[in-house]
């Protein structure tokens, strides 16, 4: 591995680092969408200051796009207020008319400099390294390592100083409010984070992909935890495993790393939905046919014992017409007489069951609430 | 600390409107300390809102309101909060512990986190309510009479002087119910203030001693005995009122 390739990586993994911890939040607070939103919308802010400073890795880029990511926020509550326009709506609104703001400057006055539009939407992770910070004509590394490092580190450090307050704010905003921990202070230190990351994090996935950093781990990790620090970390190991595949993905298929990780990423989520155990979509399929053969078996003890020790009971017990008597097909009788037979509800002598002291609890239970 | 007549809540000439729509029109209302209060009227009458009116949770157009003679904002020590249980989402990642303990978040202050003593205080309360043996168990998984008990606990732990409750019996069990009604009282025998949106007209001479109500005005407030009567019912329900029960 080249130092090129191993710069590239760790760009990456600090990129999907800085995106899933502020990105847990955005999940839990059902405002995916608002990052989404935001990505694209504060594009007006970094080309305006990109016209101030001529300089594409300006810090001032950043903020003017965490200032814009802020206002995109402000304009969508605005409108939410008025009650004629819902959420969704008000975003769908919102961020077209600043992205293509943002893409009109440029094509109208910056269609010559490194500012174009693909780069914007896609981002080139592979270029990440050319951008290089030097001082004192010493070679310090990438400057978008450094500037997702910070990111990291302050995103980082709001959640630890905060977390008491971001938790509680996102669980219960009135509540909140009433104690006086301003959930609306917490609200907009969070979207100034986000747009910070989302600007970031350009370089690396561009606008459209930065949603799959944000979003795409932590929902993944919503499926594996019931604890809030447990998802953070998730969200980040998660992030992490999902840049190292996608670089990989990429490096062996010779296509865009942007678009290999947002795949991963996917991919992940697909297979953690599909495996994670108890709420895992396979899980919930074992449980339904467990609870299937269960039910059966309490129907079939419950017909025993209903007839023990009666004049019928002995034609009610014999294997070979027990389908006849509970209307089951003869191939899920004899299935479920197995299951019950294995569980030691019941015992077989000859062609008649008997149910056991255990079958017969289980029936008396089962009959009594 | 208070003189003896002073009120706790002090509500004078609100009105809280939603764009030109009036919620509230211009409501007074004194609650002397130590009473058990049931706020009653109809949907929409605006109870909830005056919960949140007196919690400093909407801007009122107009008027005022003083907990024991000051603002709100600084008496918010105070006064607990019970929200209405679907006012919150049940999957967020957390457990019955950990929702409790946020009733402390106040004391705490900015930045401080909580800890030993404030899992304590959490534990206590969870007993209060009966759900001691539930602490580690995901919100979630939690019956709707559960949640009440928890959003309760999370009160209790406030050690405050007035409780708001939003609706405590919303879909509860009998059982719960009694459980919760129980524990106001006790509440009140300790000398708190509690107010409850109610919505049950059977109950409230049974669990309560001072009631108000409300639709948009305030119709009256005062002694159940004196207050809630047919002729107040009628005219807080507008004549829909099918029962009229007579004591």
């Amino acid at each position: 591995m080249t130092q090129d390739h191993l710069e590239i990586l760790l760009i990456a993994i600090v990129t999907a680092s800085a995106c899933a911890l502020p990105g847990v939040f955005l999940v839990l607070r059902r405002m995916t969408l608002m990052s989404d939103a935001i990505s694209h919308a504060i594009l007006p802010g970094i080309v305006l200051a990109f016209f101030l400073t001529h300089n594409i890795s300006s810090p001032l880029l950043i903020l003017a796009a965490a200032a814009t990511g802020v206002l995109t926020v402000v304009f969508v509550e605005l409108l939410q207020k008025t009650k004629l326009v819902k959420e969704d709506a008000a975003i769908g609104l919102t961020f077209p008319v600043l992205f293509s703001i943002g893409v009109i400057l440029i094509s109208r006055f910056a269609s010559n400099v490194h500012l174009d539009t693909d780069a914007v939407l896609l981002g080139e992770l592979a270029y990440a390294p050319l951008n290089r910070l030097k001082l004192f004509g010493y070679d310090l590394g990438p400057i978008s390592l450094y500037v997702m490092g910070v990111l990291l580190m302050l995103n980082l450090t709001f959640i630890l100083i905060f977390y008491k307050e971001l938790k509680l704010a996102t669980f219960d905003a009135s509540l909140a409010a009433t104690l006086g921990l301003s959930p609306v202070l917490i609200h907009y230190g969070l979207m100034t984070l986000v747009s910070m990351t989302t600007v970031g994090a350009f370089d690396a996935v561009g606008s459209i992909l930065v949603v799959a950093l944000i979003a795409g781990p932590p929902v993944t990790a919503y499926l594996m935890t019931d604890s809030l620090t447990r998802m953070l970390i998730y969200s980040v190991v998660i992030g992490c495993v999902n840049a190292v595949g996608g670089y990989w993905l990429a490096y062996i298929t010779n296509v865009s790393i942007a678009g290999a990780i947002a795949t991963v990423t996917f991919l992940v989520f697909v297979v953690v939905f599909l495996i994670v155990p108890n709420r895992g979509i396979i899980a919930i399929a074992l449980r339904h046919v467990r609870q299937k053969w269960e039910f059966a078996q309490t129907m079939l003890v419950i017909h025993l014992f209903n007839h023990e020790g009666l004049p019928e009971a002995q034609t009610e017990s014999e294997i070979a017409h027990l389908h006849e008597h509970l209307q089951w097909e003869p191939a899920f009788s004899s299935r479920v007489v197995k299951y019950a037979l294995n569980n030691r509800y019941v015992s077989q002598e000859a062609a008649q069951l008997t149910l056991t002291d255990r079958g017969r609890a289980i029936a008396q239970k089962a009959l009594v609430q | 600390m208070q003189t003896p007549d002073a009120k706790a809540i002090e509500v004078t000439d609100l009105t809280v409107a939603y764009q030109e729509t009036p919620v509230l029109w211009d409501i007074d209302l004194d609650v002397p300390p130590g009473v058990l209060l049931a706020i009653v009227g109809p949907n929409g009458a605006g109870k909830t809102t005056l919960i949140k009116a007196i919690l400093g949770l909407v801007r009122p157009a107009a008027g005022n309101v003083l907990i024991y003679n000051k603002p709100y904002e600084v008496q918010r020590r105070m006064v607990g909060y019970v929200p209405q249980r679907g006012s919150v989402d049940w999957d967020f990642p957390t457990n019955v512990l950990d929702v409790v303990m946020m009733g402390r978040y106040g004391a705490l202050g900015w930045i401080r986190r909580p800890g030993k003593r404030e899992r304590e205080l959490a534990m206590n309360a969870l007993e209060k309510v009966g759900m001691e043996n539930y602490t580690t168990r995901q919100i979630s998984q939690l019956s709707g009479g559960q949640q009440q008990r928890v959003f309760l606990a999370r009160a209790l732990v406030q050690d405050a002087t007035i409780y708001l409750m939003d609706e405590p019996f919303q879909g509860v069990d009998a059982t719960t119910e009694r459980a919760i009604v129980t524990l106001l009282q006790e509440l009140r025998e300790n000398g708190k203030t509690v107010v409850v949106v109610h919505h049950d007209l059977q109950t409230v001479t049974d669990y309560f001693d001072w009631v108000t109500l409300l639709n948009i005005r305030r119709i009256a407030s005062g002694p159940v005995e004196e207050t809630f009567t047919p002729d107040n019912l009628r005219e807080t329900y507008g004549g829909r009122i099918a029962f009229i029960k007579n004591r």
